[in-house]
């Protein structure tokens, strides 16, 4: 096939991934602008996609006016994230997060009320109150693909993206995509590109060594972050990477966050408390490592004290909404939440701004640092943003994305990048005799964990790094003997370069820092006077992956000594003394 | 290299009398998130084809005729 032949659309805005931030980019471009060309492509089907694809039991971070305040949710989250943060995009998230609810709402979603008919928000976060229970959570997906109807959005299913394209000006300019069914090439031609990717999900291998079991969707792979690295973005603090404390091989959350505000909590093997506080960060995982590797494992979710009437509540709200399939598992093994205490385990690596902090980095506006290229949701660097975050960026990224197109201009396609993609693309189809994507996918991800997952070590990461590279030689190896294989394929392909940026990432940051996300032992205190940045990763003019550093600007919303070392003593101090 | 016959059980399965996606019924196939599931050219119903499933369900919850059943993944159970 030459690139003449591919086929090719032009569009405004691009939207890429269809799961929670991506439909909220493109509706809000068309209500900015409903004369504008918007398209939504999505790898998989836009009604079941993404880390949202059966629904979601709560909001995790809603501040609802009269319970939190915006400047209060920056303090905390600036302190849950060690201080590494732009306060001012945490900020912008912060003052559009209830009016968010409040459109949600009007759209149809069911946030939990209390008997006066207010948001019934609950308190789980070290700090303030921000959790509100969505126990009818099972229709965000059928929600949003109304809106996405209503608005005229194009949607294209069962496209992968796989490649950014930019003009000769070095522009965003539209995305190289394949027909995951049909492995038909589709040259997208846009002013911009909105980027909602999600999380790199399949980065490091589960316990279970179930390629798939993964805690994210396992379609969220890295292609987003592996996109926006090749078009020159920066890509910031990939080494606070995303480690979840979850039901063990189940691999899905919890969930403390909804058993939290019932009586639940996180407990060792006694059935004690050990952490103040379940809220996900990386010191409250770290002293969940330590209680698992100090003796006192394994660490369980306990709700087997509580009445009949609430285990029959949490059931409901867990058995029916993120992760439905979660009272099968625990009937298949026999456990049952009234007598026993269920066991938790450590997640395998991800990047995941959503629960931590890594991503493609963005301003306040969802820029990234190319111009035309916008990101949201877990692929975007705004930390702790969760589900609600990702449709507060999706939104901040349409409005961005129709604001942009406004003036732009035009300028050349880059008609060199196309020919290489197509022949990146289709390489594994004319292969024979080579390697299935399935064997160098299991290959890589054992490697990260092996070499890369904390209490990360200098020497094991740079053995990691060298073996990562040497699959990378393998890559032109990979055969595909369909479209579904060819699609897996090219998810190695962003699955090697997520596993060689999180081995540079780590090796850069020379201290430790959010608790177990970054836990060094060669450099095993935080480091401020070196280290309060963020770092970078991006690709060089000679195409080299390059590590750097970003300084923190100014906090917008100071904190004082005490409100920045909330964090720092997750350990109940009478477990602590009793060992 | 050469390649062998991997054997491996699939989590998903489908009742092929309740099924109809011989009537043109399609709609598992579409709202599979990992793309796993696919007609069988010979009983043109539908079954699993990969095992790479995130037993997530909306195979089996937006069955039109509750054919589907998601089971946990044998690795995983």
């Amino acid at each position: 096939m030459k690139v003449s032949e591919i086929k090719t659309v032009e569009l405004d805005v691009l939207v890429i991934g269809g799961g929670t931030g991506g439909p909220l980019a493109a509706v809000t471009a068309k209500e900015q602008n409903p004369e504008l060309d918007v398209m939504l492509l999505e790898k998989a089907n836009v009604k079941r996609s993404g880390a949202i694809s059966m629904g979601m039991d709560g909001l995790n971070n809603a501040i609802i006016p009269g319970r939190a305040t915006p400047e209060q949710y920056v303090k905390e989250i600036t302190t849950a994230n060690d201080g590494i943060v732009h306060q001012k995009a945490v900020l912008a998230y912060a003052e559009r997060s209830y009016d968010m609810i409040r459109k949600l709402d009007e759209w149809g979603v069911h946030f939990q009320k209390d008997q006066t008919g207010d948001y019934d928000v609950k308190k789980v976060h070290h700090m303030g109150t921000y959790v509100l229970p969505m126990p009818e959570g099972h229709n965000v997906k059928k929600i949003l693909y109304r809106r996405l109807r209503r608005n005229r959005v194009k949607v294209e299913n069962r496209y992968q993206a796989t490649r950014l394209l930019k003009d000769r000006d070095g522009k965003i300019a539209g995305a190289f995509a394949v027909n995951t069914r049909t492995s038909e090439p589709l040259l997208v031609r846009a002013k911009a590109v909105i980027m909602a990717t999600g999380a790199a999900g399949r980065l490091g291998l589960p316990t279970s060594g179930y390629l798939y079991g993964t805690y994210e969707n396992p379609t969220n792979v890295g292609d987003g972050h592996a996109m926006a690295y090749h078009a020159g973005a920066d890509l910031a603090n990939l080494e606070c990477f995303q480690i979840n404390p979850l039901l063990k091989d189940y691999n899905g959350p919890a969930c403390a966050y909804v058993t939290g505000p019932l009586g639940g909590y996180t407990a060792n093997a006694d059935g004690e408390r050990f952490i103040e506080c379940d809220y996900w960060s990386g010191q409250m995982m770290l002293e969940f490592y330590r209680e698992l590797e100090g003796g006192k494992g394994p660490v369980y979710l306990k709700v087997n004290h509580l009445a009949e009437e609430t285990i029959q509540e949490i059931e409901t709200v867990l058995h029916t909404n993120e992760r439905p399939s979660r009272g099968r598992f625990h009937a298949g093994r026999g456990t049952n939440y009234r007598e026993h205490m269920l066991e938790m385990h450590i997640s395998e690596v991800g990047f995941c701004s959503g629960h931590s902090a890594s991503g493609v980095w963005i301003n306040e506006h969802g820029e990234t640092t190319v111009s035309g290229l916008y990101a949201a949701g877990d692929m975007g660097s705004v930390p702790h943003s969760y589900m609600l975050g990702a449709f507060v960026y999706g939104q901040i990224c349409g409005e961005s994305a129709a604001r942009y197109v406004n003036d732009w201009k035009d300028a050349p396609l880059d008609e060199d990048l196309v020919a290489e993609e197509l022949e990146r693309v289709m390489a594994p189809l004319l292969t024979e005799d080579g390697i299935p994507p399935e064997q160098m996918e299991y290959k890589v991800r054992r490697l990260v964990n092996d070499y890369l997952q904390p209490p990360k070590v200098t020497k094991k990461m740079e053995i990691g790094l060298s073996r990562i590279l040497q699959v990378r030689e393998d890559l032109a190896k990979l055969q595909a003997r369909d479209a579904h294989e060819l699609m897996r394929a090219l998810e190695v392909h962003s699955i090697v370069d997520c596993a060689e940026m999180a081995a540079r990432a780590s090796l850069g940051r020379k201290e430790s820092r959010w608790g177990l996300y970054h836990y060094s032992v060669d450099y095993p205190e935080r480091d401020d006077s070196n280290w309060f940045c963020h770092s970078r990763l991006f690709k060089d003019a000679d195409g080299n992956m390059c590590t750097g550093k970003r300084p923190v600007e100014p906090y917008v919303i100071p904190l004082d000594d005490d409100e920045l070392a909330a964090y720092q003593s997750m350990r109940i101090e009478d477990t602590e003394a009793a060992e | 290299m050469p390649f062998a016959n991997h054997k491996t059980t699939v989590p998903v399965v489908v009742d092929e009398e309740k099924c109809i996606a011989d009537k043109g019924c399609r709609v598992c196939i579409d709202v599979c998130p990992l793309d796993v599931l696919m007609i069988d050219e010979v009983t043109g119903k539908a079954h699993m084809r990969y095992d790479e499933c995130w037993y997530c369900m909306p195979c089996e919850k937006d069955c039109p005729t509750d054919a589907v059943t998601v089971n946990i993944p044998y690795l995983i159970s």
